[in-house]
């Protein structure tokens, strides 16, 4: 696909020749970016998945409680900060430090919009870009992983070293799909620079359909689906979060690999980890959706992707891809650990691969034959998707038809009861069906140290708190 | 050592590279002088520390500079590639490994070999010695043309780094590619063999079938581990029954179960237990089956197995 040079598209030659002082707004402003994402991302989350679970969520900070997070994050810098006395003590110290700036990092590579002016000067809105643009990314969030691991298990406790084994094989295996995910777009972009993989999808490819002129979708998320799906997938693993949120489960790990960090400490973790929800997002804007460039209504408008309009449209995306996070984690529940990791290995992988053997034949199938990337992708790729997608509609169907079948039988008036049967609490007999309640006549065994002191006091029954000396039966056949 | 000794080996490159008169740009070199005190010191550390993931983690630091060295000499892939796949996976495997095998494992200070230490410093020293010169008078009067002549830059006629390494890696040496990918298949397979347990196809019962037949069975919840409501953690005492007798399904494999001293007698006033502290604690006050570590609760019975 050839690369349209727009006037107002950066290409390699246009960085690394900034002046200094550009270059520092451009660092204050990426970090700043980051951390406001940060505090609109936590209460955007918990707004969101308030709603989802019938509630109103943070409301009382600020207007409509959209300072929540600010003033969790002032708490929390204040909290006390501790050490545990088996922690590890350096690589207790470093181990956020090794999230945070990593994930910081990552976000240099992404193309935030076009070549803008900023006092005078001509700059993309870009800090950074390379040949490997995207591979940068990729390296910040192999470092990224070292954090989460050293963190468990500086620890010295049990609950974050197992979190932390499990967010290593957890992010090493989904890195390598989110990885492969990536390579189809590549291959379509011929570039890993991140500017260039947004110029490349400027333009769709110019389409005859029965003699119907139109303009073909030019975003990789529709030329590329499986890719696409693969890589939403991946990078919910790669961000440990739910339902994939094996290494901080909180019904299985109390918090996981952070669990004994507190302060400041925390707060480095917490905000790592949301970094690198942003981070993921803007990447998949970057690479599937079309960067910052405007989606196909307001594209029409000439002036859609000139200026600092594409700020608007790129922050769009993020917040979409961010509200997609939200959703999963508002919807699904978590993944037992073995199928979590039978789905990376023997499910995305093997994909990845397949598609990318697959995209690549096209590839060169079209360039044997004269035939455009984009036209063989819409003629041949996505009908291929549409198939595929259709056949594991229909096998899903197949699957569930047994439940579909009795929910139709119970719908119209099968087997099930008309009103929610109660069951008396109280019946401790379980075999007629109560459920159980713990004996409300329980009586402590008495201990032999407060003995002495409560002599001769009284057999009294749990309710009163009170330790007793009194007989249960148990104890008068004791052997 | 070696990693001491490639260390000091890209030092004498970097100062044979300077001697030549290859222009090296100041951001270049504030760049390898901050970095290569770094990695000398990751790889001292790495042979110094006791910890062993302490250890790993030096070494990933000198990891990490050598990647950087290799983006600012103008190889971006290769410190790309370096960084993803040695630090990021390969170094994390170790970590996993290292951090399964216990956090107190630390190295023993005692020589086992007789001046072995100082054996090792100096032909460690030796070597970096040997290879450094041997690599300085090699790459001495050669004429040094930087990457950017051979993979040309962005925008040039070979378009840079990646698609100079793909020519050379999918064309002149496609053949040591494939052999090495199929040798690294091979040895992947291999460990696979190894410790694949041999079992028949269709045997294997899914997690869900188990759980069917487990709850088939008599006794649908697990096991009663040996102590639980015992007065001892150890796995030889066995798990009593509401009626204080031993829970036979408790009993240890190859353990022979033993009895832990009794808690006073009902109607007990304690009376026995006059003036007498918990010596050990409340390990003693919950009794012992042994009694040798912190001593039988006096009154309480024998203390001893019976």
């Amino acid at each position: 696909m050839t690369v349209f040079a727009a006037a107002d598209q950066p290409t390699l030659e246009d960085f690394g020749n900034d002046v200094w002082w550009i270059v520092l707004i451009k660092i204050v402003g990426i970090f700043g970016v980051l951390v406001l994402m940060t505090l609109f991302a936590i209460v955007f989350e918990r707004k969101v998945v308030a709603r989802m679970q019938q509630r109103i969520g943070p409301n009382r900070v600020g207007p409509r409680g959209y300072l929540q997070s600010l003033a969790d994050g002032l708490k929390l810098a204040f909290k006390e900060d501790i050490m545990p006395a088996l922690a590890d003590k350096p690589v207790y110290f470093l181990a956020p430090v090794i999230a945070t700036v990593p994930a910081f990092l990552a976000f240099s590579v992404i193309p935030l919009g076009p070549t803008v002016s900023i006092f005078g000067e001509r700059t993309p809105l870009q800090l950074v870009d390379s040949p490997i643009g995207v591979l940068i990314v990729l390296a910040a969030s192999a470092m990224g992983v070292y954090g989460i691991v050293l963190g468990g298990w500086a620890s010295g406790s049990t609950y974050p070293l197992l979190g932390s084994l499990r967010s290593a094989a957890q992010m090493i295996s989904y890195e390598i799909a989110m990885g492969l995910s990536i390579v189809a777009v590549f291959l379509y972009a011929g570039s890993m620079s991140t500017s260039e993989i947004v110029a490349a999808q400027a333009d769709g490819t110019e389409l005859s359909f029965f003699g119907l002129e139109f303009t073909g979708p030019s975003w990789f998320a529709v030329l590329l689906p499986v890719s696409f799906v693969i890589y939403v997938i991946a990078v919910v693993g790669e961000t440990n979060r739910a339902p994939f949120d094996l290494p901080e489960a909180e019904s299985e790990l109390v918090g996981g690999f952070h669990t004994e960090y507190s302060s400041l400490k925390f707060a480095l973790f917490f905000l790592a980890e949301y970094i690198n929800i942003v981070t993921v997002s803007a990447l998949a804007a970057t690479l599937f959706l079309g960067g910052w460039r405007a989606p196909w209504p307001i594209s029409i408008w000439d002036g859609a992707n000139t200026g600092w309009w594409p700020l608007l449209w790129f922050f769009a995306k993020v917040v979409v891809a961010l509200f997609f996070f939200v959703w999963l984690r508002g919807t699904l529940p978590r993944l037992r650990y073995d199928q979590f990791m039978r789905f990376g290995w023997k499910v995305l992988v093997p994909v990845g691969l397949v598609w990318i053997l697959v995209v690549a034949t096209l590839r060169a199938v079209a360039r044997e034959s004269d035939l455009d990337a984009g036209q063989v992708a819409v003629f041949v790729g996505v009908p291929i998707a549409l198939v595929l997608l259709g056949g594991l509609l229909l096998a899903s169907r197949m699957r569930n038809r047994d439940t579909r079948v009795a929910a139709r039988e119970a719908a119209a008036g099968g087997p099930a009861p008309a009103e929610p049967q109660v069951l008396d609490p109280r019946d401790r007999d379980r075999a007629s069906g109560g459920f159980p309640v713990p004996p409300m006549d329980l009586v402590v065994p008495p201990s032999p140290r407060l003995r002495r002191r409560e002599a001769v006091g009284a057999g009294t029954v749990v309710g009163t708190g009170r330790r007793s000396s009194s007989t249960t039966p148990e104890e008068t056949d004791d052997v | 050592m070696s990693v001491l000794a490639m260390e000091v080996a890209a030092l004498e490159i970097g100062a044979a590279a300077a001697d030549t008169g290859v222009v090296i740009g100041t951001g270049e070199t504030i760049v390898f002088w901050v970095l290569a005190p770094v990695a000398l010191a990751g790889a001292l550390g790495m042979v110094l520390s006791r910890n062993a993931v302490h250890s790993a983690l030096w070494l990933v630091a000198t990891m990490l500079s050598l990647g950087v060295f290799y983006v600012v000499q103008e190889a971006p892939f290769l410190g790309a590639a370096q960084i993803i796949v040695y630090t990021g996976a390969i170094m994390i495997l170790f970590l996993f490994v290292l951090m399964l095998v216990g956090r107190e494992t630390s190295d023993s200070v005692v020589e086992t070999l007789r001046g072995q230490r100082v054996a090792a410093i100096l032909l460690g020293i030796g070597f970096a010695g040997l290879v450094g010169a041997g690599v300085a008078r090699a790459t001495e009067d050669l004429p040094v043309v930087g990457l950017t002549a051979v993979q040309g830059t962005v925008g040039g006629p070979a378009a840079g780094n990646v698609e100079a390494i793909a020519a050379v890696l999918y064309g002149r040496f496609v053949l040591a590619f494939e052999v090495t990918g199929a040798l690294l298949i091979v040895a992947a397979v291999g460990a696979l063999l190894l410790t694949h347990a041999e079992r028949e196809p269709g045997t294997a019962r899914s997690q869900k079938e188990r759980s069917r037949a487990r709850f088939l069975t008599d006794r649908p919840q697990t096991l009663p581990g040996p102590g639980v409501y015992a007065r001892a953690n150890s796995i030889a005492a066995p798990g009593r029954l509401p009626d204080g007798s031993p829970a036979p399904s408790s009993f240890a494999t190859g353990v022979e179960p033993v009895q832990v001293d009794e808690l006073p007698r009902t109607g007990s006033v304690g009376a026995e237990r006059e003036g007498l502290p918990h010596a050990g604690g409340t390990d003693a006050a919950l009794g012992t089956i042994g009694g040798g570590t912190t001593g039988p609760v006096p009154g309480s019975g024998e203390g001893a197995p019976r």
